[in-house]
């Protein structure tokens, strides 16, 4: 007997089980229709390899792109009042979102983390278009308004990926209040002086669009996304003609002066890195001197870890004319760059490295070290950071349970059918 | 006399009054005596029609064509008033009206939307849903009002922003946005009133105002009821609900503390007395212009910001 159950069952089983192959690890590209598979779309940042038409990603997938080594710190939303007007249609309102939530693990369509991109600091809010089509209400609201104010604190460059069909109709008046609330949030981050990016993704449309999204210091958008104020449909239906090539896409909006920069998703986090760059650190790093060698002398054997080496990123106090120390420790032409830190500010690493920072050039901020720590670690990490609010529930990059995409029952989703309102 | 659907039995009495009035007959007292009497039974039935309008017969009142719209207002309210066409970069939109004037004494802007009241001015209008170059124009006479300090009056009524292809092309969500953001920043008193329809963005871009009021029979909304109905009930018929839920009349909106007071209008709506609406209006106006005054330029901008920040933590119950 037991011949059977040990080995003959297993074997059957094994046979029939043999068809349970997972399903997902080939993808159909929604515009050429090609087949890809799974690991070949992940590495390619879910762009297809056949025609290069860009799959919508989740907040998480995007944060995990753009953030240093796939690192960052979400922080928690503030809570907002749930379900103001009690808005029933086909269904509640409450059990819609309800229902959202339960899906796609978060409280609402928006995502806020702070992190960093070529070492520096970057305050990020990614639109969760799954949930419930990354439509705008009172939470999503807040959300950027926390993320303004800790882009403010932190004295960070803001960058906000929409993704979004438009108000959140369920919330009526209010939803359309958060078109002057996430405008004084821009305002509040420019007025510091600080970059406002807004990386237009699919799609961005009605009242996200006629609000914060288009009102960036700098605007990329992603390749194809569909974008503009009126859906297509209501459109059509107005004007009664059909709709020009390309109409409402990425390419359309920059041929017509509304978008700065079409950015290919494989190069987005470079360019943005070059764009932050460019837009924060304005004058030279450090003054540069070149130092006649051996014009300078130690003064005696050097004391273990007693002077500042040259790559430590470490801020020194004041400006140190010319260490002797280092110069000589050091010589000139071994060194990749002729630059001494004078200013005090870290060696800017924004040429794309996609190493992470060592932990030695965090000496200086050691608060802010703990984003750079591995992500296990981090998880159930109650530390307060430097921003003070972001206490925090770090679930950093976990894999994104969201599949991007239209559902049946979020209404929202379709920004075609948007009514131009 | 244009009336609605539901002001039928009110047709029907004033209809038979007016018969009554144009009877040449021998026993005129007692003609006079009936007239008064149904007059009496026609304004007892209009008040209590309008004392219980549901949110969709409001929708309809607020689209009234004999409403009185932006140039009714401006004829009335103010002296000297100067049209300002075009944005300076692309036309002029009629859709948005706008200029300097002055009111009861003061220099000042004003912007709104014009419907229009006969077929060829309504086209001419576009029906009040403005393009990109309406939206720019309304900034730069923001910027103008802002240049020499004189307070910024808007008169909101649209159906909402164009939805068309050359809109589309020439940034009708940046003008929007940036409407938006000139009405937050602006450095003198913006004071809004929502005269008919306050329809989405297309209102909001003028409506971000220190003080926002509302008519009695106005309405305000993210989407129109009809827009609402097809989307989450997938079907026209719906639209008295999608404007019952979307708490879209002038009462809810402020109870949820959107705007700052409700401006009554006469008995049977605006329509019927065009002089009394604009009247009570421009009462309200130059009260709080009066009150607005008195503060700095900084100030006027952070409350206005403090005002906007603050909305959204009151439900109804």
């Amino acid at each position: 007997m037991s011949w059977i159950s040990n080995y003959v069952r297993p074997k059957i089983r094994a046979l029939v089980t043999r068809q349970d192959i997972p399903d997902d690890l080939w993808e159909k590209c929604p515009d050429c229709g090609q087949m890809i598979f799974h690991r070949e779309l992940e590495k390619a940042l879910r762009v297809c390899t056949h025609c290069g038409y860009h799959l919508r990603i989740g907040p998480n997938e995007r944060m995990r792109l753009l953030f240093d080594s796939g690192q960052f710190t979400p922080i928690e939303l503030p809570e907002t009042i749930q379900d103001p007007l009690k808005f029933r249609d086909r269904k509640r309102y409450s059990d819609r979102l309800r229902e959202a939530r339960a899906k796609a693990e978060a409280t609402d369509a928006i995502m806020v983390a702070h992190g960093r991109m070529g070492g520096h600091p970057v305050v990020m809010a990614c639109f969760d278009f799954s949930f419930m089509g990354g439509s705008m209400g009172i939470a999503v609201g807040e959300g950027l308004l926390a993320a303004a104010r800790l882009a403010c604190m932190q004295e960070a460059p803001l960058l906000v990926v929409p993704a979004s069909g438009g108000a959140r109709m369920q919330e009526g008046i209010l939803s359309l209040m958060q078109m002057p609330r996430t405008t004084v949030a821009v305002d509040m981050v420019k007025e510091k002086g600080l970059p406002y990016v807004v990386l237009l993704t699919d799609p961005t449309t009605g009242g996200v669009s006629a609000s914060f999204a288009m009102l960036g210091d700098l605007t990329l958008a992603e390749p194809g996304s569909v974008i503009g104020f009126a859906g297509q449909r209501v459109i059509e239906a107005t004007v009664r003609e059909q709709l020009p090539e390309g109409f409402q896409r990425a390419e359309y909006l920059r041929d017509h002066g509304m978008v700065d920069q079409v950015v290919d998703r494989r190069e987005l986090r470079d360019r943005l890195i070059t764009l932050f760059g460019l837009l924060t650190r304005t004058t030279p790093e450090a003054r540069i001197v070149r130092i006649p060698e051996g014009s300078l002398k130690l003064d005696g054997p050097r004391v273990a870890g007693g002077g500042p080496r040259i790559d430590d990123g470490r801020p020194t106090a004041e400006p140190q004319p010319a260490d002797t120390g280092e110069a000589q420790q050091q010589p000139a032409e071994k060194r990749s760059s002729w630059s001494l830190s004078l200013t005090g500010r870290s060696r800017d690493k924004a040429s794309g490295d996609k190493t992470p920072d060592k932990p030695k050039a965090e000496k200086a901020k050691p608060e802010t070290a703990k984003s750079d720590r591995p992500k296990d670690t981090q998880k159930g990490d109650k530390q307060a950071d430097s921003a003070g609010e972001t206490g925090g529930h770090a679930h950093a990059a976990s894999a994104d349970p969201h599949q991007a995409g239209g559902d049946d029952e979020t209404p929202a989703t379709d920004p075609d059918r948007r009514a131009a309102e | 006399m244009h009336f609605l659907d539901f002001e039928k039995p009110i047709a029907e009495l004033e209809g038979k009054i007016e018969e009554l009035r144009h009877l040449t007959d021998d026993s005129e007292v007692n003609i006079q005596e009936e007239v008064q009497k149904l007059q009496a039974k026609a304004e007892r039935l209009l008040r209590q029609t309008y004392a219980r309008l549901t949110p969709w017969q409001k929708t309809q009142v607020a689209r009234h064509p004999e409403r009185p719209h932006f140039g009714d207002y401006i004829s009335r309210l103010v002296d000297d008033f100067q049209p300002l066409a075009g944005d300076r970069s692309y036309g002029e939109d009629p859709a948005i009206q706008g200029g300097l004037a002055r009111f009861r004494g003061f220099s000042s802007v004003w912007i709104g939307q014009e419907k229009g009241h006969d077929t060829a001015t309504r086209v001419r209008h576009n029906f009040g849903m403005a393009r990109p170059e309406g939206y720019r124009k309304a900034q730069r006479l923001m910027r103008l009002a802002e240049r020499f300090q004189v307070p910024i009056f808007t008169l909101v009524d649209t159906p909402g922003a164009y939805p068309g292809v050359g809109a589309e092309e020439r940034g009708q969500a940046e003008a929007i946005a940036r409407s938006i953001e000139t009405c937050l920043e602006v450095k003198v008193p913006l004071i809004s009133v929502i005269i008919g329809e306050g329809g989405s963005g297309g209102a909001i871009a003028l409506a971000s105002a220190n003080s926002v009021y509302m008519l009695e029979h106005s309405v305000y909304s993210v989407i129109s009821p009809e827009g609402c109905a097809s989307i989450l009930w997938r079907s026209g018929e719906h639209t008295k609900d999608a404007a019952e839920q979307l708490k879209l009349t002038a009462q809810d909106l402020h109870k949820l503390q959107v705007i700052d007071r409700v401006i009554e209008e006469p008995l049977g709506g605006a329509q019927r007395d065009k002089a009394a609406t604009i009247d009570a209006v421009g009462d309200v106006l130059e009260d709080e212009l009066h009150r607005l005054r008195a503060f700095t330029g900084g100030a006027l901008k952070r409350k206005r910001r403090d005002k906007y920040l603050e909305i959204g933590r009151v439900g109804l119950s």
